[in-house]
């Protein structure tokens, strides 16, 4: 039976894609318009940041961790987003793509969170003088990489594979609470950590010749980090129907 | 170049973490690939039908 006729029209859209033959056809025409101008954008933006922007008149070279830094910061924001809107879809509506969607986030998330933090280290030593201060936005950063770990581990933590993912899932979405923390906290507490220079409704307090790479470099990393996980999620579905081979044919055999 | 050590060492994090995740993820869908091609009975079907 075709996966779209079990359920209420509108639900047939979200299920549409739930066929893993249509969603690997799918994302196999997507992944090289999603890979290639990441490379391009992202090798563009690294060597404009790298040699080509100016040093900041206060911070010298040292911005140019900038260009790394802040790309990961957003993609580590980011990424939980997409994590625990994965996990309310799986959750709320039982879409199995979701689920795997969530666990295949988790940790490249964790990932680009370490990155973030790494290169956040690496600009506070010559900046304020120390690796770590127990500031608000990195500690609530610091928390954000737990949630992805503890995200990581719960989901592998049960035998049956739908448990794991509903423990998941349920983590992802109370973990969604440190998101607004991390946004807010320069604002709600006095930190070390500047505020934002760029905000939806105001000009960015950066120079023009600061601000293109790192565009160039945020957008880079953003269609990377698609590739990434569209990549993971077409071999999570090919695993996926790998097991569900082998156990018939073990039932079979039985 | 000032603070040159720091600098390079977060452009070698920056390269060096999506080079792996992205190599890591090429390599699990190959393999994947290579084993679904060997187990899947339709995928087996439609290669025992093409020509030689």
């Amino acid at each position: 039976m075709d996966a779209t006729t079990s359920f209420p029209p509108q639900r047939r859209s979200l299920h549409r894609f739930a066929n893993p033959g249509r969603f690997l056809r799918l994302s196999g025409a997507v992944l090289p318009w999603l890979a290639i101008p990441a490379i391009l954008l992202t090798v563009i933006g690294l060597v404009w940041g790298l040699f080509f922007s100016p040093p900041d008149w206060q911070q010298g070279d040292a911005v140019r961790i900038m260009y790394i830094h802040v790309p990961a910061a957003w993609l580590a924001s980011a990424g939980y987003f997409a994590l625990a809107a994965c996990s309310a879809v799986a959750l709320i509506w039982r879409h199995p793509l979701a689920d795997l969607a969530a666990v295949e986030i988790g940790p490249v998330g964790a990932g680009v969170t370490a990155l973030c933090l790494a290169t956040g280290s690496l600009w506070g030593k010559p900046m304020w003088g120390a690796w770590w201060v127990w500031d608000a936005r990195l500690t609530s950063v610091l928390i954000l990489f737990f949630l992805y770990l503890g995200h990581i581990a719960l989901v592998r933590a049960f035998d049956s594979p739908e448990r794991g993912y509903r423990a998941g899932a349920i983590l992802a979405l109370v973990g969604a609470v440190d998101l607004p923390i991390i946004k807010f906290s320069v604002d709600w507490w006095n930190t070390l950590h500047q505020p934002d220079t760029i905000t939806l409704t105001g000009a960015p307090t950066m120079y023009i010749s600061m601000l293109w790479p790192l565009l160039f470099c945020t957008l880079g990393y953003t269609l990377g980090f698609a590739a990434i996980i569209v990549a993971r999620l077409r071999a999570a579905v090919m695993e996926r129907r790998i097991r569900a081979l082998l156990m018939a044919r073990v039932q079979e055999s039985a | 170049m000032t603070h040159l050590p720091f600098v390079a060492a977060s452009y070698a994090l920056g390269v060096l973490l999506p080079v792996i995740y992205a190599v890591a993820a090429v390599q699990r869908t190959r393999r994947a690939t290579r084993r679904l091609a060997a187990i899947d009975p339709r995928r087996a079907r439609s290669r025992g039908s093409l020509p030689a």
